[in-house]
């Protein structure tokens, strides 16, 4: 039974980073209704930076979240000024079409990139405090993974924050609601496509540097998160953050329970099976309004 | 058009003639080696192109029905079943995953079919690669036989087999229907298009094809690990294959198969990984800028003016009729 706590406690942990993985992809798919299957190789950049600073300068990797979530925001804006700002033209379906398979191209880039530059090993972090642990009632914390969740909670509701009461995060709710009436009333569409996206790809940055606390970060990490990120997206209801950051929590923790049932090797599979589950009963997700 | 259709007839027969002759004009088993991938890949671009390229549905886990076939015949076949039985086994088993996978999935509309059919194809490469650890290589006798001809007419007869049916596509109802449905799908329904049925239809034919470019993949690899067929890669490459020599055409496939796997040959050597960063490149330039791949070229080439007015069959998948 303390088996199995332990399992659901170190679930949750981890959920809240595919919360916070999924957001940045959520956020640009609600904005700009398209799909950024590179998403993953964003992620993937925002842990090498935490790979590198650390090893080259030892830059604790909290620090790191900083220039992480700044250079990848940078990265996003670049990659919509060059690549996805093409699209907007487009009707709704042809342009989400058109962005999943850029994305597609955009993920082959990267990780021949990251290949090339950084070698195909994995790597990881490993601070002076990595093994530190919080005993409660005989279950096992690690501090490093409670940091992370830590970071991912502030995160999100630092976004929540900016979307719901100040005025650049009201015009990007607004145009993700309707993006006609937004230009309309004034709002600078083009302006906000471009925050939107540059954000979303802050997001994967903050995750990345995360993921490079606890986890290998290697120039093939980037599908599986992606993946992660687009199972969480759909069961948290796309462009609901509360349901996202749920929903994150709800995958760490069936992936963790039925790895501990089924043997490590199928935690993910358990993962896409759940999402299949959801995507055909309930397609507006498990916390989205239908 | 009569002159030009007749020398359209006689570049089609000199090609078939050509490849039915290729093992007997050269003795050089690389060129044989390379005109059985490129007729791979031809038929298995074809395949994704007759759903994503005719009837407009994106399906990322094209690898799934690829590996599946791959598995099917491979295990069947050396497990004792004649190649053909093993190999149309495979297919059935590629359509039947069609019919599971396609009725859920192509109700949804938005992303949800794209991230559906990468979902499942993820399941099945884990999957695969957790149950079925050991490398697949074939026993000492069978490659004893080994010979590159049988592989080459399979692989030459799937690949004629999917682009004949994507020819077909262009002339026939349900080829209209497909293509109804890819431009709008709520007119198509208003004219009496069964939207959905089409869509299913397409998606188990596109599957079927790929289990059986799987299954080729199967009768032609000394030794692969079954996990291998169900990488990412059967997706990507020809999903690049079908967007470079023109989406939702008959000739784009094959002709994207034949570029692809000249570049590759001529990249891979001087390029090492590098080349997968001049594909990705090619990719996107083609999506953003070149949505009609090779073949729109071909057609501006041919037909400099406005073309004629009402929808155009063999048009990529984004221009307007």
């Amino acid at each position: 039974m303390t088996f199995l706590t332990q399992n659901a406690i170190f679930g949750l942990l981890v959920g809240g980073l595919y919360g916070l993985a999924a957001v940045g992809l959520s956020l640009v798919f609600g904005v700009l209704k398209m799909l950024n299957v590179a998403h993953g190789e964003l992620i993937m950049l925002g842990g090498y930076i935490g790979f590198w600073l650390f090893t080259l300068w030892g830059v604790d990797p909290f620090l790191s979240l900083v220039p992480s979530a700044l250079l990848l925001l940078l990265v996003g804006m670049l990659l919509y000024r060059a690549l996805f700002s093409r699209l907007i033209r487009f009707p709704d379906e042809t342009k989400l079409k058109n962005s999943i398979l850029i994305g597609f191209g955009l993920a082959l880039i990267l990780q021949t990139l990251a290949i090339l530059a950084w070698k195909a090993d994995e790597r990881t972090v490993t601070t002076p405090y990595a093994g530190s642990v919080l005993p409660v009632h005989g279950v096992i914390v690690p501090l490093l993974r409670l940091g992370g969740l830590a970071v991912a909670l502030l995160t999100l509701g630092g976004l929540h924050l900016f979307l719901h009461h100040t005025l650049p995060g009201k015009a990007i709710r607004a145009t993700a609601e309707d993006v006609e009436a937004a230009s309309l009333v004034g709002i600078p569409v083009p302006v906000i496509f471009l925050s939107a996206f540059g954000l979303g790809g802050a997001l994967a940055g903050i995750a990345g540097t995360l993921v490079s606390m606890t986890d290998a970060v290697s120039p093939a990490m980037g599908l599986s998160w992606t993946l992660k990120a687009l199972i969480v997206v759909v069961l948290g209801g796309l462009g609901n953050i509360f349901g996202t950051f749920l929903a994150g929590l709800f995958l760490g923790m069936a992936e963790s329970i039925s790895g501990f049932f089924l043997g490590n090797a199928y935690r993910e599979v358990m993962g896409l099976v759940l999402f299949l589950l959801v995507l055909s009963l309930r397609p507006q997700g498990l916390f989205g309004r239908g | 058009m009569g002159g030009r259709s007749t020398a359209r007839g006689l570049l089609l027969a000199a090609a078939a003639a050509a490849l039915s002759l290729l093992p007997l004009l050269t003795g050089n088993q690389a060129v044989v080696n390379w005109a059985v991938l490129v007729l791979l890949h031809a038929a298995l671009a074809q395949s994704w192109n007759l759903l994503g390229g005719f009837a407009g549905q994106v399906n990322l886990g094209h690898a799934a029905f690829f590996g599946l076939g791959a598995l099917a015949t491979r295990r069947l076949w050396l497990g004792g079943l004649p190649l053909g039985g093993a190999f149309l086994l495979g297919a059935a088993a590629a359509a039947a995953m069609g019919v599971v996978v396609g009725i859920p999935s192509l109700r949804l509309r938005g992303p949800y079919l794209a991230i559906g059919t990468l979902a499942v194809a993820e399941i099945l490469r884990i999957t695969v690669g957790n149950a079925l650890p050991q490398v697949s290589s074939l026993p000492a006798a069978s490659l004893a036989a080994y010979t590159l001809v049988p592989r080459y007419y399979l692989a030459l007869l799937l690949a004629a087999l999917v682009t004949a049916t994507a020819w077909w596509l262009t002339r026939s109802r349900f080829g209209y229907g497909l293509v109804a449905v890819r431009e709008d799908e709520g007119v198509a329904e208003a004219i009496g298009v069964n939207a959905f049925r089409h869509k299913v239809a397409a998606f188990v034919l596109s599957g079927c094809f790929a289990g059986m470019a799987g299954g080729v993949f199967a009768f032609y690899h000394v030794s692969f690990y079954p996990a291998f067929a169900f990488d990412p890669l059967w997706t990507f490459d020809p999903l690049l294959i079908t967007y470079l020599g023109g989406v939702g055409t008959v000739w784009g496939p094959p002709i994207g198969a034949v570029f692809f796997l000249v570049l590759q040959e001529a990249l891979a050597l001087r390029l090492g990984e590098l080349h997968l960063l001049v594909f990705g490149i090619l990719f996107i330039a083609v999506v953003v800028a070149l949505p009609g791949g090779f073949m729109e070229v071909v057609r501006n080439f041919r037909r400099p003016r406005p073309s004629r007015a009402g929808i155009r069959l063999d048009s990529d998948g984004t221009s307007t009729p």
